[in-house]
């Protein structure tokens, strides 16, 4: 990727960052963390990756993402936002009565969501079906997920996993959000879902790694996706929790929670707004 | 009365008919094609009949993916892991987005037999009613389940599909009409109403003549769309007779039972009792002989009627 499109890359995704700061100090409520870890991701799917047009958010020819990770609304919402599905503004309805975006993805009324999630593992399998339909159909639609690595600890994301590799699932490409961090605690504390290279090998996918914040590091993982014809592809994305909040990163405690004033500007800082 | 045919088979033959004419017809199943009847579908279609192996819940969401990108996804298992396993899947990712996946449940309710408790499913229904927008067939014959299936397909939304592993009789010709949301009249009568669904039909039927051999005069009616009821139809039979007996194959706790107790305390209050499974487990046995042993047939029925009448 030349230097140029990276600078311009690096700045949608600083935007991104800012949208989600806004949109969950708005609400006082949200998933910060997970939001921040995906946003380089967001910015260089939405941007370069997927085949879509804003203007017409329902065209069946469309590549599809399914935000498998659904408590990561903001960064989605925050990505559209950037995208030109609705006005960046409307970031600061999230999460309350009147609004359109909800606290997880809703698609019935969001422009641009592909699929309602946030109940952890549905997504993989929803992303599945996507995939075979267009598989049956010989078009050249591509189907995308991002899942989180506490979420792969859903036996559900396994039965997906098993049914892509042995349906051989070459339109399909998942990324797991691998910032290490769940709710509880390390994911290695928890309930230790890796090795995942390993695992889904076994399952017969093609398996990609990426620096979650490097653009060259995700457009190589994605082009090894495009590359693999025989086999779904997913890329173990290397990230940090909270990615470009100081106080947020590589922490816990804002897997969930929303900043307060004080907080909130030492972000804006952080981000470059100040 | 034609031979006796279980609404499984009449599911199978019909996706297979159907198939033909709908293109963007597609079947799952989850290692259960052979029990569900949606082998006959396969053999007719391979390319479109999708074994997603002992994995209900990806199977369930296989489907909603398909369903988004230009399918009309039939998902089948037996309805204790479908509506059972995975009603989450259900809620969540087909039932609040109101996607047009259909499940069709098959071995649903106590005549499952001698697999026993575990696979009898008595709570389907009840657990799909309590989703926004699903809508719930429970066909009573062959005829009904065929028609349901086409129904389902032109239907644009979540459509829970229930049927049978015994075989019943067939209660319908050639010429019936079937309408999502309408109940059906089966015969008329005026001391007590009997509200019936799916294979309870049958027995309902035979409880009429029970009735009537009493000097008791008994209505019966089929409702095999519990959601949504036929509210109208429910209170016209409740306010003519004075008394309802519901009839199903299902627990009396949320299903056709709960509906028309619902229905009625609002807007016709009647003395209502319900024929169902009372709040317990099934158990291995003959079909047939575990509708008596849990009070599901036509004696039981018309047992209940009497006590119904007396509560007037």
């Amino acid at each position: 990727m030349d230097t140029q499109r990276k600078t311009e890359l690096a700045e949608i995704a600083r935007k991104i960052r800012v949208g989600i700061i806004d949109a969950v100090y708005s609400a006082n409520s949200g998933h910060p963390g997970g939001s921040l870890s995906i946003a380089d991701v967001l910015a260089y799917l939405y941007f370069e990756e997927l085949n879509i047009d804003p203007k017409n958010p329902d065209w069946p020819g469309r590549d599809r993402l399914v935000l498998s990770k659904g408590h990561c609304a903001p960064g989605l919402y925050s990505a559209l936002a950037q995208r030109g599905y609705f006005p960046v503004e409307d970031l600061k309805t999230f999460r309350k009565t009147a609004s359109y975006l909800q606290g997880h993805p809703d698609m019935k009324h969001t422009p641009g969501v592909d699929m309602t999630s946030g109940s952890l593992g549905q997504g993989a399998s929803t992303s599945c079906g996507m995939a075979l339909a267009n598989k049956i159909d010989g078009t050249s639609v591509r189907v995308y997920a991002i899942l989180g690595d506490g979420e792969t600890e859903e036996g559900q994301v396994w039965e997906a996993a098993m049914f892509a590799g042995n349906r051989k699932l070459s339109n399909l490409c998942w990324l797991v959000d691998f910032n290490g961090l769940q709710i509880d605690g390390p994911i290695a504390d928890v309930n230790d879902p890796t090795p995942y290279p390993e695992k889904f090998r076994a399952f017969k996918w093609n398996v990609v790694e990426c620096d979650a914040h490097d653009f060259d590091s995700i457009e190589a993982a994605y082009q090894a996706a495009r590359a693999c014809t025989d086999k779904p592809t997913v890329i173990i994305s290397h990230s940090i929790k909270g990615k470009g909040v100081s106080y947020m990163e590589n922490s816990v405690s804002w897997h969930g929670a929303a900043p307060n004033a004080e907080q909130y500007e030492v972000a804006m800082k952080d981000l470059g707004e100040r | 009365m034609a031979d006796k045919i279980a609404t499984r088979e009449a599911y199978g033959k019909a996706l297979a008919e159907f198939g033909a004419i709908y293109e963007n017809l597609v079947v799952l199943d989850a290692d259960l094609a052979a029990a569900t009847k949606t082998a006959t579908f396969k053999k007719a279609f391979p390319e479109r009949h999708f074994d997603c192996g002992i994995a209900e819940n990806n199977m369930i969401c296989v489907a909603t993916g398909m369903s988004l990108c230009g399918k009309i996804p039939f998902a089948s298992t037996f309805a204790m892991f479908a509506a059972g396993r995975s009603f989450e899947q259900i809620r969540n990712s087909i039932g609040y987005p109101h996607n047009n996946v259909k499940i069709g449940a098959t071995h649903a309710g106590i005549t499952v037999g001698e697999d026993g408790a575990t696979h009898q499913c008595c709570e389907d229904i009840a657990l799909m009613r309590t989703i926004p927008g699903m809508t719930i067939l429970n066909p009573a014959d062959a005829v009904e389940a065929r028609l349901a299936v086409k129904a389902a397909i032109e239907f644009e939304g979540p459509v829970y599909l229930r049927f049978g592993r015994m075989a019943v009789p067939v209660l319908f010709g050639d010429d019936y009409k079937f309408e999502i949301g309408k109940g059906v009249k089966m015969a008329d009568g005026s001391d007590v109403a009997l509200i019936a669904t799916g294979i309870e039909v049958e027995q309902a039927l035979g409880a009429r003549e029970l009735l009537a051999a009493d000097g008791i005069s008994a209505s019966v009616v089929n409702i095999s769309t519990i959601k949504p009821l036929d509210e109208a139809l429910v209170v016209a039979e409740a306010a003519k007779c004075g008394a309802v007996v519901t009839c199903e194959e299902h627990t009396v706790i949320g299903g056709l039972g709960g509906a028309v107790c619902e229905c009625l305390a609002e807007k016709k209050p009647t003395p209502v009792l319900r024929v169902g499974i009372q709040d317990e487990f099934g158990r291995s046995g003959p079909a047939k002989e575990l509708l008596s042993y849990y009070h599901l047939d036509a004696a039981a029925i018309a047992e209940k009627a009497k006590a119904a009448i007396a509560l007037k």
